[in-house]
């Protein structure tokens, strides 16, 4: 029995941060912009709601810079669910997620959707109770996230378009640079750790491993029910919807066929009966006709 | 061979399967009834009680579930997976099994920044600690009278049995321990 007082206990440790990234496999985390929608995503089974002022759809056709929510808005999240609520910060805010942290959100979500606040650095991440997921669209980028402190990848995708193929390419680019470390003899290691531009130590780990120390999510374009499968079926571990729900025609309906869907995502049978009438999905924006200004995955270092 | 099963719908699964895996034991992912059906044993694991509960209900899963639990199919379930397994849980009405008769408090020590790591030592277990991962953890409020305590943390109860069903609020799957899943296979289970 311990004698220390419960304050003086040692908290949200290494291993609680990532242990919640562990409790997060195989479900949905939805953005939502309100209580109601909050009430919504909760109902439909999702595991877990990203708390933020704007979806990506409408950062991008709004404009404008893209900042932490307001801290009334999130504290209204969390008084209507029991599921993890999770709100983000601006790249190199490390004071707006101070302010999270003091919120109390369980996950902190320094995000490339947002503007960012620093142009050279992210968030010291290892010095917060609270666990933080970060972006990626390579190994190097989860790597040196992961360097930093954060709990939970995901990739980036390219949020607010509803097109599937940047969070394709960017899982695939992971996956396959993890396969090819495991075919390297020792020696090569440091080289590659160079070229990468991640930790050594986190290169050898992953090595001889054949895979991220941390959950490795998927997020950036998922709109339907196959979409998620499809990212599941590429090894993501989790789903991240962002306004692929509240962009569609009923997305009460919607975001109950994406839980089910990562629930049964190599059920081919029942993702048929999981996407049928589901009404439109987000109308979205092809990623390959936009312009480079347009991209935001290419924020972060 | 007998086959353990671990409930794989949402949460924890991944490292309960690794660790029944690490003791030589044959293991399935349960996502469906028909593999619900050919388990000898079943893990229920963390994660979101609500989202877990829904699923089962929705995929036919709760029910098939409660009428093997009521013929002796061994359960364990870890935080979310103990959760589920409760019969009471203060103040809410979320689906769930049932079946443990205990009273259940959830995220019982706050938020996720009061997560925390604290060793529990019992001395009718050889003495030696467990080190305990509690992640935005339940507490079992109250015990029934055909409810065995067998870990306390603080006073608490924090790992109990009730025949075939035992169940943790804490997750010994995230840590190298595996006597509590050993004692799981072997006494509750007899695998």
């Amino acid at each position: 029995m311990s004698d220390a007082l419960w304050s003086e206990r040692q908290k949200s440790t290494w291993r609680t941060k990532v242990g919640l990234a562990e409790m997060l496999k195989g479900g949905v985390i939805m953005d939502v912009t309100s209580p109601e929608q909050a009430k919504i995503a909760a109902d439909a089974g999702a595991q877990a709601v990203m708390a933020l002022e704007r979806v990506p759809a409408d950062i991008r056709t709004q404009g404008g810079v893209a900042r932490m929510s307001d801290p009334q808005m999130i504290r209204g999240i969390q008084d209507v669910v029991t599921i993890p609520v999770m709100a983000k910060c601006r790249i190199g805010h490390f004071v707006e997620a101070q302010i999270l942290e003091a919120l109390g959100v369980d996950f902190v979500d320094e995000s490339e959707v947002l503007t960012p606040a620093d142009e050279r650095y992210h968030v010291n991440k290892h010095e917060f109770k609270v666990p933080f997921v970060c972006g990626c669209r390579d190994l190097g980028e989860a790597l040196r996230r992961i360097g930093e402190g954060a709990a939970m990848i995901r990739t980036k995708g390219e949020a607010g378009t509803g097109d599937i193929v940047e969070a394709v390419r960017h899982l695939r680019t992971v996956t396959d640079e993890i396969r090819r470390l495991g075919a390297l003899p020792p020696e090569e290691l440091m080289t590659v750790a160079k070229e990468l531009g991640a930790p050594y130590d986190l290169v050898v780990e992953v090595a001889r491993t054949g895979k991220l120390p941390v959950p490795n999510f998927s997020a950036g374009g998922v709109a339907t029910p196959a979409d998620a499968a499809l990212m599941m079926q590429l090894g993501a571990e989790a789903v991240f919807v962002g306004s692929g729900v509240f962009k569609s025609a009923d997305p009460a309906r919607r975001a109950r066929a994406i839980v089910d869907a990562v629930a049964n995502f190599d059920n081919p049978h029942k993702l048929a009966e999981i996407s049928r009438g589901l009404g439109e999905p987000m109308s979205g924006m092809s990623t390959s006709t936009m312009e480079d200004g347009q991209r935001i995955a290419g924020r972060g270092w | 061979m007998s086959l353990t099963g671990v409930l794989s719908y949402q949460g924890g699964f991944e490292r309960h399967l690794e660790r029944l895996a690490g003791l030589g034991v044959r293991t399935l992912p349960v996502r469906s009834v028909e593999a619900l059906e050919r388990v000898d044993a079943l893990i229920i694991p963390g994660g979101e009680s609500t989202t877990i509960g829904m699923l089962m209900e929705r995929f036919g899963i709760m029910q098939a579930l409660l009428a093997r639990i009521a013929t002796g199919l061994p359960v364990f379930g870890t935080c979310a997976g103990a959760i589920l397994l409760a019969a009471d849980i203060e103040g809410s009405e979320q689906p769930r099994l049932g079946a443990l008769d205990i009273t259940v408090r959830r995220n019982a020590y706050g938020r996720q920044i009061e997560s925390f790591e604290a060793d529990v030592s019992d001395a009718a277990w050889n003495g030696a600690a467990f080190h305990g991962v509690f992640i935005r953890a339940p507490q079992i409020v109250r015990v029934g009278a055909g409810v065995r305590t067998i870990l306390r943390f603080e006073s608490l109860p924090v790992l109990v049995r009730e025949k075939n069903m035992l169940a943790a609020t804490f997750h010994p799957e995230l840590t190298g321990d595996d006597r509590i899943h050993r004692y799981f296979l072997e006494e509750v289970a007899g695998i």
